[in-house]
């Protein structure tokens, strides 16, 4: 009792805290310092998603690595076996799996701007924080799931005898791009959701023919010369470029065109900060 | 003069609510609705919402909180109590004017906020610790003390689905009660949990309170209200009504809330309830100070005023009162005589309800006035007529003494105790015990 009295009662007011509560207009700071500060939530947070995702499943743990090695036995079958699309000499499984780790990685961060914010609706309609720790706790958790299914793909390249060459020390930088467009995909698709319900029916069919635009199923050799640079101007055609140069010794990611598409991830990160920045105390009325 | 922690300017909050589509009147609309439903639904969410669409759920709202004082914010279901608290929590955006807040600000809106049933007890201390805004060392270092103020040593390591209601409510309150904030904003939250336990919650909260921290405190519990807040504010209809004491704001507040009336009159005498003998002009409540009386301190005598007139002279009849708690007749009070009114004109007749003896509660009062001797009448029964709010303050000098739990009972009366020790002789007493009560003599004049 003494120490709790005691810990309550060493308190002073100080004025680095001032809070300024108004409508939004505009574009305010970003105030990513904030979201710093919310450090320890984003690890409770994700602890808590990786510590309650496969609860009372009869599968555990072992669905993180179902969903990719599903995928690529269907698109092995369909691509792979009847279209026999070419794999630039790879067997089709490696090559589709290769490429899968990443695409799964951008589509939950694409995801992360709206599903938590929907399944969280009780928290934020509660507390207060940086709405932003709920999008990055999924895209953590999703990183996870990245690293699991990553030894599966080193224990499929041991088997198929592929070496992977320096361009492994890459593979983090690959990965961040397809987060930073991922989350600026998604943070953009979130900001207006919050306006336009029906946009969230929109934003998965524009996810799904992005990756028909991007070579998950396919080597992007096939695509016709005159579209090279439209094409190539989507990061993740340039990400999974790079995945297979890296791992299965495919032929190297146009440099420059890595260089131009990461510029443009990059702008779309910041722009769908700010704007998720501006609506992102809007949401609650809305989900 | 210290620059205030909360200062609240003009704030308003609006919804867009949806209005209800006009029915399609022909065949053609109605068919073609579907295909122009899209069309319609953009020009409606593209332009500006019309008056009729949005709700100002809080509008030119004005306040200020000095360092270290509790506000309590009272008003009724709808007022905009929440979503004032939402605003300055910020949990969602102002339309108009602004809030400074200065200091960190900590928000308990719900017990428990971000349990998850799976998790065990000590899991979930950290998980809504941290959701509140603590940090992970802040919680390390509190565990012990939020374990023990929870009362669920033994069940720590337990997924809280299992825990009954009670336990993970206690949990949630000892999270939020160790946060730290300079200012805290606490929603109706003490409603829940069994009586002691909320017992303990309201200790928790003075002491709060009384370290100089800044609270800003929602409830409907009246009888929390006067006992935490000095001062108040009330909201009716998203407008500030009323800001001031707590006893006025509660005043306020309780003359909106139908059931309490300490008042009732009747202007016109031939409308008025009664017979062609009597006709009641008025009836009222009121305290020592002669104010009239809503929320009534249990500790303190109330007096019940009558005035009537008499239309005939040579009138006979007494006047009652019934006091009922909860829908049961606690008991009635009433003339010991019927009175012959002489003169026909206006009399008032009262009676003091001592203090200590109603019970804590809503008391809603039947009026009436009757003949019982010779010819039976009965001039006028008024059902629910008059409503009071009796609240105990808890300083120790009500019927509860220390106690601070669950006390039934339609009536409470402060009744003394006697004790003394006997000595050591274990045997059944031959004699009664001599009696404390002194003889009186039975003094009723006819």
């Amino acid at each position: 009792m003494e120490a709790q009295l005691e810990s309550l009662s060493t308190h002073t007011a100080s004025s680095s805290h001032t809070i300024i509560i108004e409508p939004a207009r505009g574009w305010s700071a970003l105030n990513l310092r904030e979201l710093w500060e919310y450090r320890d939530l984003l690890y409770f947070m994700v602890w808590r998603d990786l510590k309650t995702r496969y609860r009372q499943t009869a599968l555990g743990p072992l669905w993180i690595l179902i969903q990719p090695l599903f995928s690529m036995v269907l698109y092995t079958i369909i691509f792979g076996v009847i279209a026999k699309l070419p794999s630039g000499g790879v067997p089709y499984q490696v090559f589709t799996y290769c490429a899968l780790l990443p695409w799964d990685v951008f589509n939950d961060a694409v995801n992360s701007g709206s599903t938590p914010l929907l399944s969280n609706r009780d928290l934020i309609s509660k507390v207060y924080f940086p709405r932003l720790v709920l999008p990055l706790t999924r895209i953590i958790s999703s990183l996870v799931d990245f690293s699991i299914s990553f030894i599966i793909l080193i224990g499929m390249l041991v088997f198929y005898r592929l070496s992977p060459n320096w361009g492994i020390v890459l593979v983090p930088f690959f990965l961040l791009l397809a987060i930073i467009f991922g989350l600026g995909t998604g943070l953009w698709f979130a900001g207006i959701i919050v306006k336009y319900r029906d946009f969230g029916q929109i934003s998965s069919y524009l996810v799904r023919f992005l990756m028909y635009a991007s070579p998950v199923v396919y080597s992007s050799e096939i695509v016709p010369k005159q579209f090279y640079f439209i094409y190539h101007l989507n990061p993740m055609a340039n990400v999974l470029e790079g995945f297979r140069w890296a791992l299965l010794g495919s032929p190297p990611p146009d440099w420059r065109m890595l260089g131009i598409s990461t510029l443009l991830a990059l702008v779309l990160l910041v722009s769908a900060l700010y704007n998720f920045k501006r609506v992102e105390r809007s949401i609650v009325d809305i989900v | 003069m210290p620059r205030p922690m909360i200062e609240v300017e003009n704030l308003g909050k609006r919804y867009r609510i949806s209005v209800r589509e006009k029915e399609p009147l022909t065949l053609w609309e109605s068919i073609s609705a579907p295909f122009k439903a899209p069309f319609s639904y953009l020009r409606k969410t593209l332009r500006a919402p019309t008056e009729a669409e949005t709700l100002w759920a809080i509008r030119n709202v004005s306040f200020q909180v000095q360092e270290g004082e509790v506000l309590g914010v009272l008003g009724r279901n709808g007022a905009g109590k929440s979503t004032l608290l939402k605003t300055l929590a910020r949990i969602t955006d102002p339309t108009e004017g602004r809030a400074i807040m200065r200091g960190r600000v900590g928000s308990l809106l719900e017990v428990g906020t971000g349990f998850h049933a799976e998790l065990t007890g000590r899991e979930n201390i950290y998980l809504s610790g941290a959701i509140l805004g603590m940090k992970k060392a802040e919680i390390d270092r509190k565990l012990d003390e939020i374990i023990a103020f929870a009362e669920i040593e033994r069940f720590l390591d337990m997924p809280i689905k299992r825990y009954s209601s009670g336990m993970a409510v206690r949990l949630g309150f000892a999270v939020a009660a160790h946060l730290e904030p300079e200012i805290l904003i606490v929603d109706e939250v003490l409603a829940v949990g069994d009586a002691s336990f909320q017992r303990k919650c309201l200790g928790k909260m003075s002491q709060v309170a009384n370290q100089g921290r800044t609270v800003l405190f929602v409830s409907h519990n009246v009888a929390n209200m006067l006992r935490l807040c000095p001062r108040g504010i009330l909201l009716e209809r998203g407008q500030l009504v009323g800001e001031g004491a707590m006893e006025a704001i509660v005043k306020q507040y309780m003359s909106q809330v139908i059931e309490t009336r300490q008042q009732i009159q009747f202007n016109d005498l031939s409308s008025a309830p009664g017979s062609d003998q009597v006709r009641l002009m008025g009836a009222c409540v009121v305290d020592a100070d002669g104010e009239p009386a809503v929320t009534v301190n249990i500790e303190e005598p109330i007096e019940i005023h009558y005035r009537y007139c008499t239309l005939k002279p040579n009138v006979r009849f007494r006047c009652a009162v019934n006091f009922s708690l909860h829908g049961t007749m606690a008991f009635t009070t009433m003339e010991p005589l019927e009175y012959v009114h002489a003169e026909p004109g206006v009399y008032e007749a009262h009676v003091v309800i001592p203090g200590n003896l109603l019970a804590e509660g809503d008391y809603s009062l039947d009026v009436s006035i009757f003949t019982s001797r010779g010819r039976k009448v009965r001039h006028l029964y008024l059902t629910e007529a008059l409503g009071i709010h009796v609240y105990d303050p808890l300083s120790g000098n009500s019927a509860r003494g220390d106690y601070t739990e669950n006390y039934g009972g339609l009536l409470r009366p402060r009744l003394n105790w006697h004790k003394a020790f006997l000595g050591r002789d274990y045997s059944v007493p031959v004699a009664l015990p001599q009696p404390l009560i002194e003889p009186t003599t039975a003094n009723v004049s006819l």
